[in-house]
């Protein structure tokens, strides 16, 4: 239906849009988007869409309830907060817009603010595998496939209107014109043909500070990510002296300690791409997220070489974002660009802080691998 | 197939039975309405409806897209619905939800007659046009000329900056006499800036001829110092401060239009804001009569107890308008119909004798007709509301406690509870604001005043709001205010703020 409203409404989200277009260095670094999302939505919180008027600052207006209570008592949870209209605010005067955007639309934008050129498939989008869904309704077909209630809705329209319908003897005899068919359409179905492997240290030079920068970094990852592949597939792998596969929840808030043997993630990373995704059909991205405190230069040596002979080979690229902390010696990242001075698939960043995530993802992704 | 048969005019027939019904019951209770017309829209078509404020043509705007996805999404997740939706306007307009039962249709018609016998007969809606659908038709269609003829983003920034201000009008001195547009809209040139005087066109060869230059001097040189007289204004403090920018503000003509269709906008609605607690109150007294004396079946006793519940639920820390204008209705009634009023009774102590006290007065219904022609929701509370009502209905004060940082109730005394009301009903809610001086520094500069009466203004809010006078001013604005118990002067002068604090 084509409503008035319509125009005003994709007038607002355009400006709705805009203003995420302006913040999204803010959201990038403070991480607010985090735990907000939905399944294909993310709720987002604007400041100030509305119109500006004078208005009494919150605090300081009271007003009249009914119900309950002796004075002193203070309101019940529900009411202490946000008014009738849904806007709620931790501040003075920040009164809070809650507007939802879907992930694609915030990847969009992200790809337009960051100038993220879109990926190089590996040129493998195969077809699968195709799959028939029953869409609507035809004249002809299989008797196995006749629609009752739909035929028997035209042999009573017919016999209604050619006037030899009798309700005392509501007998209906479908011809061949009131016969109706269910009918198909065979829709292709991509596969999931992207997988990105999260690799976190959590040894206990990672901070939780550390953790977060690295959850934000890659929310945004993923939200790009999945606009650019049909299907994508998510891994995640901690470690710190051994390396063991995780759920998402885990992999965001475990906090392990110990020391760190980076190779043993990289080796538990090569195992499981060997053995469930082969490399002419995936596009495969790990990333690995430390502050490059490893424990033993041999161990170094090791994964350097894992690197080289058993992901590298098999990856669209293979990302090391390098988190800053008080703890690490940071020499890692050294080591990784020592060793590999012309590999154009390995991309190492380092992330001083969270102002640093939103320059840390544009250069993973800005290479458009 | 043979369903147009079933239709008769805008309604499907079962309604327009009930329509005829509820309409009768309601002219024997004394209704006394605008033609009223219903028309049924599905659960999108109301949501627009209600995002345009219940007008079926607005002129475009974000804001209504910001309504609309803000209704569509609570009506979707279930959290509200909007029953009804009625417009004050001869012939009256309604609007009926699609699916509802047939026990809502009613009460939902019966609410609207009343309220519409509201927009009648309450003398705090005499002011307003009656023809306002057609009015806000006209107003988009202007809106919409200037986005074709400026651009859409120039005119919509400049409604943005008119929306901010349409607050600040004087909701008690409502403009009587409307000024004459006709001339002004199509004569006038909107291109016209300041201080330019209007030229009758003319060939370029003839233009010495009928627009002499020594007579546009002459004229320039007149404005200038009409300009000049301005400057000293307001001789008085001035609550429309939409007018007074309408009037002395730089502006071009088509942005005075603009101003003054949201500032005739914003009087229309007023009254609305301004009767909520009674218009409502009245409504649900009269559906709730209606209902249980005379439309109801049976059958349909639990549903409408039900929703009847539902609309006069209260919570805590919101004051439900329907619950405590009816319930004030109601009790009005009963104390006129037992004579419960007047000096002795007043005067009388006994406790016995107050609970017994029925006189056989019989002037309950003659009084809430009178209340519902003279009153608007502050004269109602400040005499009708009485010790008895706070009490029983367990009204309460609350207030911030920053120590707890939470809400608290603060009281539950007759004096406070009603001065909290009254408060917080004064001016729409609003902040009181003024034009004291056009003419600031002896440099032009527009300088408002809050009448501050205990309530701080938001100052994040009150910046955005001074930018956007800047806009129409284009030259330094300021308001004197209060904030943490000293006055302040908060000035925008184009590139930035300042905020001087003057003590106590």
């Amino acid at each position: 239906m084509n409503l008035k409203i319509h125009q005003d409404h994709a007038r607002f989200r355009q400006i709705v849009k805009g203003r995420i277009r302006k913040e999204l260095r803010r959201f990038i670094s403070s991480g607010e988007l985090i735990g907000k999302e939905g399944d294909k939505l993310v709720s987002i919180p604007l400041p100030q869409i509305d119109i500006p008027r004078f208005r009494f600052g919150d605090r300081s207006k009271g007003g009249v309830g009914q119900g309950e209570g002796e004075p002193g008592d203070p309101l019940s949870q529900g009411e202490q907060d946000g008014s009738s209209e849904g806007e709620a605010g931790d501040q003075e005067g920040q009164h809070i817009l809650e507007v939802d955007v879907s992930i694609e639309e915030l990847a969009e934008i992200l790809g337009e603010e960051l100038e993220l050129p879109n990926l190089e498939d590996k040129g493998k989008d195969r077809l699968v595998s195709t799959r028939d869904r029953y869409v609507g309704i035809r004249r002809v077909g299989p008797e196995s496939l006749r629609h009752f209630k739909r035929t028997f809705r035209e042999a009573l329209k017919r016999q209604i209107a050619a006037g030899i319908y009798d309700p005392k003897r509501p007998m209906i005899i479908p011809i061949r014109d009131d016969k109706r068919y269910r009918s198909w359409k065979t829709e292709s179905v991509f596969e999931a043909n992207a997988l990105i492997i999260y690799m976190m240290d959590v040894s206990g030079s990672m901070g939780e500070e550390q953790k977060q920068m690295v959850r934000i970094e890659s929310f945004w990852i993923d939200a790009w990510l999945s606009t650019q592949y049909q299907g994508l597939e998510k891994r995640y792998i901690i470690h710190d002296a051994t390396a063991r596969e995780v759920d998402r929840d885990t992999f965001f808030h475990t906090r392990e300690s110990g020391g760190t043997m980076i190779s043993s993630a990289y080796k538990l990373c090569a195992e499981i791409i060997d053995r469930e995704y082969p490399e002419q059909d995936w596009n495969v991205y790990p990333f690995h997220f430390s502050d490059g405190d490893n424990w033993s230069t041999d161990d170094t040596r090791l994964s350097l070489d894992i690197l080289e002979n058993r992901l590298v080979p098999v990856s669209n690229m293979f990302c090391y974002g390098q988190v800053h902390s008080p703890y690490g010696s940071g020499q890692f990242i050294k080591d990784l660009v020592a060793h590999f001075p012309d590999e154009e698939k390995i991309v190492t960043s380092e992330i001083p802080d969270r102002e640093g995530i939103a320059d840390s993802i544009k250069t993973f992704l800005g290479k458009g691998r | 197939m043979l369903r147009s048969s079933r239709w008769t005019g805008g309604l499907p027939r079962y309604l327009e039975e009930i329509r005829v019904e509820i309409r009768e019951y309601a002219v024997k209770c004394g209704l006394d309405f605008f033609p009223t017309f219903f028309e049924v829209l599905n659960y999108d078509q109301m949501n627009e409806i209600a995002a345009y404020g219940g007008f079926p043509t607005r002129y475009p705007h974000w804001r209504h897209g910001m309504e609309y996805d803000k209704l569509r999404k609570s009506s979707t997740y279930g959290l509200s619905k909007i029953y009804e939706l009625v417009i004050n306007n001869d012939p009256c307009t309604a609007y009926l939800l699609e699916g509802n039962s047939t026990v809502d249709q009613k009460l939902v018609m019966a609410h609207v007659y009343a309220h519409c016998d509201f927009f009648k007969n309450n003398q705090w809606f005499a002011h307003t046009n009656r023809h306002m659908i057609d009015e806000m038709a006209n107003h988009a269609a202007r809106i919409r000329r200037y986005m074709n003829r400026f651009g859409v983003e120039k005119v919509e920034r400049f409604l943005d900056l008119c929306l901010s201000i349409d607050n600040l009008i004087d909701i008690h001195n409502p403009p009587l006499v409307r000024p004459d547009r006709a001339d002004r809209d199509d004569e006038m040139d909107d291109t016209l800036g300041p201080g330019d005087v209007p030229k009758l066109t003319a060939k370029p060869y003839m233009e010495s001829y009928i627009n002499p230059p020594e007579f546009i001097e002459e004229q320039k040189e007149r404005l200038r110092e009409e300009s000049i007289q301005d400057a000293s204004f307001p001789s008085r403090p001035q609550r429309d401060v939409m007018e007074f920018l309408m009037t002395h503000a730089p502006l071009k003509q088509w942005q005075r239009s603009v101003l003054e269709i949201v500032r005739e906008e914003a009087y229309y609605f007023a009254p609305q804001g301004q009767t909520k607690i009674m218009n409502e109150g009245w409504a649900t007294y009269w559906h709730s009569r209606i209902m249980t004396e005379k439309a109801l079946n049976a059958s349909e006793i639990v549903d409408y107890a039900d929703h009847a519940s539902m609309v006069t639920a209260t919570s805590g820390k919101q004051l439900n308008p329907y619950k405590m204008g009816v319930e004030l209705f109601r009790h009005i009634v009963m104390c006129w119909d037992k004579g419960r009023y007047g000096k002795a009774w007043d005067d009388c102590d006994d406790m016995d004798a107050r609970c017994a006290w029925d006189t056989g007065n019989g002037l309950g219904m003659e009084k809430i007709f009178q209340i519902r022609r003279t009153h608007n929701d502050i004269t109602f509370i400040d005499e009708f509301l009485t010790h008895e009502f706070v009490r029983e209905q367990k009204m309460f004060a609350f207030g911030y406690n920053p120590r707890h940082r939470r809400y608290e109730i603060e009281s539950r005394q007759f004096e406070e509870v009603k001065q909290q009301l009254l408060s917080q009903l004064t001016n729409m809610g609003q902040p009181p604001i003024t034009v004291v001086d056009a003419n600031g520094s002896n440099r032009g500069e527009l300088v408002l005043e809050h009448d501050h009466r205990g309530i701080d203004l938001d100052p994040a809010y009150t910046r955005e709001v001074l930018t956007n006078l800047y806009e129409f001013w284009k030259r330094a604005v300021s308001i004197g205010t209060k904030a943490d118990g000293e006055h302040i002067i908060a000035t925008f002068d184009g590139s930035e703020f300042k905020e001087e604090k003057f003590g106590e």
